[in-house]
């Protein structure tokens, strides 16, 4: 299967290629600022024998494109071309077209049939070498070193860990509104390599990554008993996760991967629970009379953030692992639901309901400073970039042929732009670094 | 007899039955009482590649005299759970009849409309099959016979982003499960 050679194939040796000037650059973007003014890139085609060459260039350009913190200089401006990685670029020229960073590179197939692939990152003012790396893999692994060098430009840029090489997992959903099918989908975090996992003979519903990437959990109707499941991305295989008497729902890891957070609905009542995938050793944390489910780990585990309509309508509660010390978080006007931890930890977003319109917003851990970064008939279910500067979630539309689809935007609340999917896609999951 | 708000005749496709169980599907036409279910719950359509939400796969005749007769099923305001006097009225009949049909099994479907985040939506489905499995017992139907599942907002019957179908949708439907 097409998915299984993704960890197979990551065989992937890199070295850091020797500086051809000394690099001590001040070129930076400073991302901690709102609305960043992109940085003027300009990524020349590789120096290869074939199309990979330029194949490389066009998805590095397009990956930092999509983060907003980069403007691609026009190609046809282009001054210099067909330069090996090797080679000085002459940098005056660059700065009459007011690219400030510059990436020049080479790709070749060895004797043992290998691609090798090396870059540099320039800073054209300073005409220093900021980063260069090489890489040895499959020459069919080309996109993702793509991802990897898109990545080690966006961290020297920006001073924080990339995100490019990841992917996202997605329910896609087909036929009518009233007997939809829904199954797992994957694809890189470009919308690249999309396939699914599942048949689609039962619903399938909110996935959510592993934090080592190669499993995720997610809610099946299988043999109509809505229950919590565990799938193997490599292997294909799938176990339902305990043995509960009721519905179980809303599953997600615990940031070390060895417990599943969910809950687990009996008589009418939902609580939330954690099983220990090791030991199978389950363990109540509410018991509330009111809906209690969404649950999510703080990345350091110490704390879980959840929903509960415990006071009438849905507001957010932190409590500690242990489901002691439950506090309110959230006070602001509407219903608040779907928090999930930034793996930061600075920043929890959530769905908020406000006046019959579903708005995507994030708020610090203790509820304060809430901002609202998108808002429409219905948006629902955010998730959050491994680094924490981004946000996935899912955007319905009305009515008998209205359907989701698939949205990204900055956690400043810039950025917003469609990530396609070949259909309807809703329920979205963003992988860890898979390094 | 009761009044019927609605026929939703119309918006099943209770024939699903394969030719084995044709029989079976006959002789319930004429002895709704003894015509035994014992493997509950255990094929809801899933042989012919799809379930059925709100209908049933079972007998079309039951399920037809479940709706028609009986009423399938009540309908809850936004974000609610509570049964209102016409949804109590329409369980007092189903307890009635299933008291009359001692051999019949029911699956309380939990549903819930479009505008509610989905794992709030199952659990509220679930919130609202529960609310009418413990009427049922109040009304002294035994909960062996009852099993109960959530779809959320996952099966809408009536498909505009209106209130005029949301109200359809936030339901709870007894169904004959065997």
């Amino acid at each position: 299967m097409k998915h299984m050679i993704y960890r197979l194939t990551l065989f992937c040796a890199f070295f850091l290629l020797a500086s051809l000037s000394l690099a001590n650059a001040a070129l930076k973007i400073d991302i901690t600022r709102g609305n960043v003014q992109p940085l003027p890139i300009a990524v020349l085609d590789f120096k290869a024998e074939d199309q990979v060459g330029f194949d490389l260039a066009q998805v590095i350009t397009a990956d930092l494109e999509r983060s907003g913190l980069f403007r691609p200089v026009a190609r046809n401006a282009y001054i210099e071309s067909n330069i090996d990685v090797d080679t000085r670029p002459r940098f005056r020229e660059w700065r009459v077209i007011n690219a400030l960073a510059l990436v020049t590179g080479s790709a070749t197939i060895q004797e043992d049939g290998r691609l090798r692939v090396s870059f540099r990152l320039w800073d054209v003012v300073a005409g220093q070498q900021m980063t260069g790396l090489q890489f040895f893999t499959r020459p069919d692994n080309w996109r993702r070193v793509s991802h990897l060098i898109a990545d080690a430009i966006y961290e020297r840029l920006t001073g924080e860990t990339g995100y490019f090489d990841t992917r996202i997992i997605s329910v896609s959903e087909s036929g009518t509104k009233d007997q939809r099918v829904k199954k797992l989908a994957i694809m890189d975090q470009d919308g690249f390599g999309y396939s699914e996992l599942t048949a689609g003979r039962s619903l399938s519903l909110t996935p959510r990554f592993s934090p080592t990437a190669q499993e995720v959990t997610y809610m099946s109707y299988h043999n109509n008993k809505p229950r919590v499941y565990l799938y193997n991305i490599e292997s294909g295989q799938q176990e339902v996760v305990g043995d509960f008497p009721g519905m179980t729902f809303a599953p997600r890891f615990s940031p070390d991967g060895q417990k599943i957070i969910m809950s687990l609905e009996r008589n009418g009542n939902s609580n939330i629970y954690t099983m220990d995938l090791r030991t199978r050793e389950t363990r109540r944390l509410t018991s509330s009379l009111a809906i209690d489910t969404s649950p999510c780990f703080a990345p350091d585990g110490s704390q879980i953030v959840f929903e509960s309509d415990r006071v009438g309508s849905q507001q957010l509660y932190v409590m500690e692992a242990d489901g002691s010390n439950i506090r309110r978080i959230s006070y602001g006007e509407g219903r608040y639901a779907t928090p999930v931890w930034s793996p930061r930890g600075d920043l929890i977003a959530f769905t908020k309901t406000l006046k019959g319109r579903f708005l995507i917003g994030v708020m610090k851990a203790d509820g304060s400073g809430e901002r609202i970064l998108t808002e429409g008939f219905h948006n629902e279910g955010p998730a959050w970039s491994p680094n924490g500067r981004v946000l996935v979630f899912f955007r319905e539309s009305k009515g008998e042929g209205g359907g989701p689809s698939l949205w990204t935007v900055d956690v400043t609340g810039y950025n917003e732009r469609p990530l396609p999917t070949p259909g309807f896609a809703s329920d979205p999951s963003w992988s860890p670094l898979i390094r | 007899m009761a009044i019927l708000l609605f026929n939703f005749k119309a918006l099943y496709n209770a024939t699903r039955n394969n030719i084995g169980r044709g029989g079976a599907l006959a002789l319930c036409a004429f002895l709704l009482a003894a015509c035994a279910t014992d493997d509950m719950g255990d094929n809801m359509g899933s042989k012919a590649g799809s379930t059925s939400y709100g209908a049933s796969s079972t007998s079309a005749s039951q399920t037809g005299y479940l709706s028609e007769n009986v009423t399938d099923r009540i309908f809850f305001p936004t974000d609610r759970s509570n049964l209102n006097g016409t949804a109590r009225a329409t369980l007092i009949r189903q307890a009635a009849w299933l008291k009359q049909n001692g051999a019949i099994y029911l699956r309380i479907e939990g549903h819930a409309d479009e505008r509610g985040t989905r794992e709030y939506n199952l659990a509220l489905g679930a919130r609202r099959a529960g609310a009418v499995r413990d009427f049922l017992i109040s009304q002294g139907v035994s909960s062996s016979r009852m099993l109960t599942i959530s779809y959320g907002k996952e099966r809408p019957v009536s498909l505009c982003s209106e209130e005029s179908c949301w109200v359809k949708n936030r339901r709870a439907v007894s169904t004959i499960a065997r």
